[in-house]
């Protein structure tokens, strides 16, 4: 059977979801994930879109932001932004799905600054990167009771230490999440193309969990900024079905976010 | 209540001036006010601050043009494609000039604007806490509860001299429908100290006053009124265009390079004096496209009694 890394990276995404939760689900690939899960096995589960919409059913077409037209026809409600900030703020949301542009080893996500953070009114010193910023994203990650991360896995993206957290994972590891002052949550599995990765209960630290099929763990460790663990009972990924793959082609005909 | 129709061109002149700050796009990537932001920059209005959520390519444009001297947003770039280019470069290298940066998630953003909105000066929350977004930032700081003790983030107020808000349709005293993705857009015009709406079409004020649960926006709120059919290309509007996805790849690929972006701009700015024309250069078969293939009307709500 033919897949793409990144279809199995999102049907691995998707079956993350649980049936039933109320999922807030970020742009660009959890659009993907979570209507490959509305199809399959959480036909039940509620999505929250940051622009007010709440869907309990797909959207009939692939969406490419979460405002297009297909996303409103249907939807169960749509309100404002503030009104699911504020009920997952109060603990409404089972899970948050957002995408990453870099990631540290306790899970933190940046999508602002690479190459440090300029001082206020100054010219940038160096070689900086301007990533588009949090969006929801720092919301997300601070409020969801569990986190979804779904990205590309290189090294230059798996860091030791982010140069800037945007979205809080487990800080600097262990309980500074409780001492920081967020309510609940953080980072619970980090799905990529070569894996899926969890975080360990006590420390927080970031370990591979599983390996796609025909990834070999050295593969993922070069990968990988910093001297990633991996689990004493490492499984491999299951491979998407034929149904998934079915699903996620007929949602994304043009493989715009899939393709390889 | 008076008639407050203008052209864009006037509503611009009259309302948008040097040094303001702005709040736009505030349904995220819906509902974006292109055309009233082409014309801002056709009147080369300069030192702006710009106020949004998510901003799907017009903050992109309005900094590569150089009307913009701060940004205070959660997300700035081409959602569908990735970075926006005119933000990079006038943040990696000031090009075309230095900008300021004030970085905002979705939810600080909607509670400053929620905050000025309500008369206070700041709203708690506990989101961004541990995030270095809230760290040495003007707007937010650390605080404890009053009561409970715990640590809670101060998002400050934030009051925006002017809203450009697209709607669906208001009549001509500036009560206004808007369906479909909100956002932030209510508390954006209760913050702002002026608003100028934009809209796909004027309707009278009985259709408007035949459902008062749909009227988001009141007159009485409203500096402006402009009827701007297709102002908000290439973003969707509810019951009338499609998003042209087209438009925003395009855009990605042509932006890339300084010198793309002045083309680009030549293009679909400053060669093209007003929506109308932008219309023609887009051509009758992409909008026929973008039009909606099949109708979805609302039950109606009996308001009788």
């Amino acid at each position: 059977m033919d897949y793409t890394l990144s279809e199995l990276m999102v049907t691995a995404a998707a079956r993350e979801i649980k049936e039933g939760e109320v999922v807030f689900v970020g742009t660009r690939l959890p659009l993907l994930a979570f209507a490959l899960a509305k199809k399959t096995h959480a036909p039940h589960a509620v999505g929250f879109f940051e622009s007010g919409i709440i869907r309990d059913t797909p959207a009939q077409e692939v969406l490419y932001t979460m405002g297009d037209a297909p996303n409103i026809l249907g939807a169960l409600q749509c309100c404002s932004t503030l009104s699911l900030m504020g009920m997952m703020q109060k603990g409404l949301v089972d899970v948050g799905f957002i995408g990453g542009a870099e990631i540290d080893k306790y899970g933190n996500l940046n999508t602002s600054y690479i190459g440090g953070r300029p001082q206020a009114g100054a010219a940038p010193r160096g070689a900086l990167t301007r990533l588009p910023g949090s969006g929801g994203a720092c919301d997300i990650a601070a409020l969801s009771h569990r986190l979804l991360i779904i990205m590309s896995h290189e090294k230059r993206r798996f860091k030791e230490k982010v140069d800037y957290i945007t979205s809080p994972g487990y800080g600097a590891g262990g309980t500074w999440r409780e001492e920081v002052g967020l309510p609940r949550g953080g980072p619970s599995a980090v799905i990529t193309t070569k894996g899926i990765l969890r975080f360990d209960p006590l420390t927080k630290e970031m370990y591979l969990a599983s390996n796609h099929p025909g990834l070999p763990v050295e593969e993922i460790l070069a990968s990988t900024g910093w001297n990633l663990k991996v689990a004493s009972d490492l499984k491999e990924t299951p491979p998407p079905t034929q149904e998934e793959l079915n699903i996620i082609r007929a949602y994304d005909p043009e493989g715009f976010w899939t393709g390889e | 209540m008076n008639k407050k129709v203008l052209s864009l061109q006037e509503a611009i002149a009259r309302f948008v001036h040097e040094g303001m700050s702005l709040v736009m796009g505030t349904a995220l990537e819906a509902l974006i006010p292109f055309s009233a932001g082409h014309e801002i920059i056709r009147q080369g209005r300069r030192h702006l601050t710009l106020i949004g959520p998510i901003s799907d390519l017009l903050f992109d444009q309005l900094i590569g043009a150089g009307c913009i001297r701060k940004v205070a947003a959660a997300w700035i770039g081409n959602v569908m494609m990735g970075s926006g280019y005119n933000f990079r470069r006038a943040v990696e290298t000031g090009v075309p000039h230095p900008l300021e940066v004030e970085d905002h998630s979705n939810f600080t953003i909607a509670l400053a604007l929620h905050a000025a909105a309500l008369g206070v000066p700041y709203l708690p929350t506990k989101t961004a806490l541990g995030s270095d977004l809230s760290v040495n930032h003007p707007g937010m700081k650390q605080i404890h509860c009053p009561f409970t003790e715990e640590k809670l983030l101060a998002v400050r107020a934030v009051q925006p001299d002017v809203a450009i808000v697209q709607v669906q349709r208001c009549d001509p005293y500036g009560n206004a429908h808007l369906w479909g993705n909100i956002g932030i857009s209510v508390d954006a015009v209760r913050a702002s100290k002026s608003v100028i709406l934009v809209t796909e079409e004027i309707v009278s004020p009985e259709v408007i006053r035949s459902d008062p649960n749909r009227t988001l926006i009141p007159g009485f709120l409203v500096s402006a009124v402009v009827e701007e059919p297709w102002g908000a290309h290439p973003s969707p509007v509810q019951g009338y265009y499609n998003r042209d996805h087209r438009f925003y790849q395009d855009y990605h690929e042509e932006t890339k390079t300084l010198e793309g972006f002045q083309k680009w701009l030549d293009r679909w700015v400053y060669g093209v004096e007003t929506r109308e024309a932008y219309l023609q250069r887009l051509g009758r078969d992409r909008l026929q496209d973008l039009k909606i293939q099949k109708g979805a009307l609302s039950a109606p709500a009996n308001f009788g009694y």
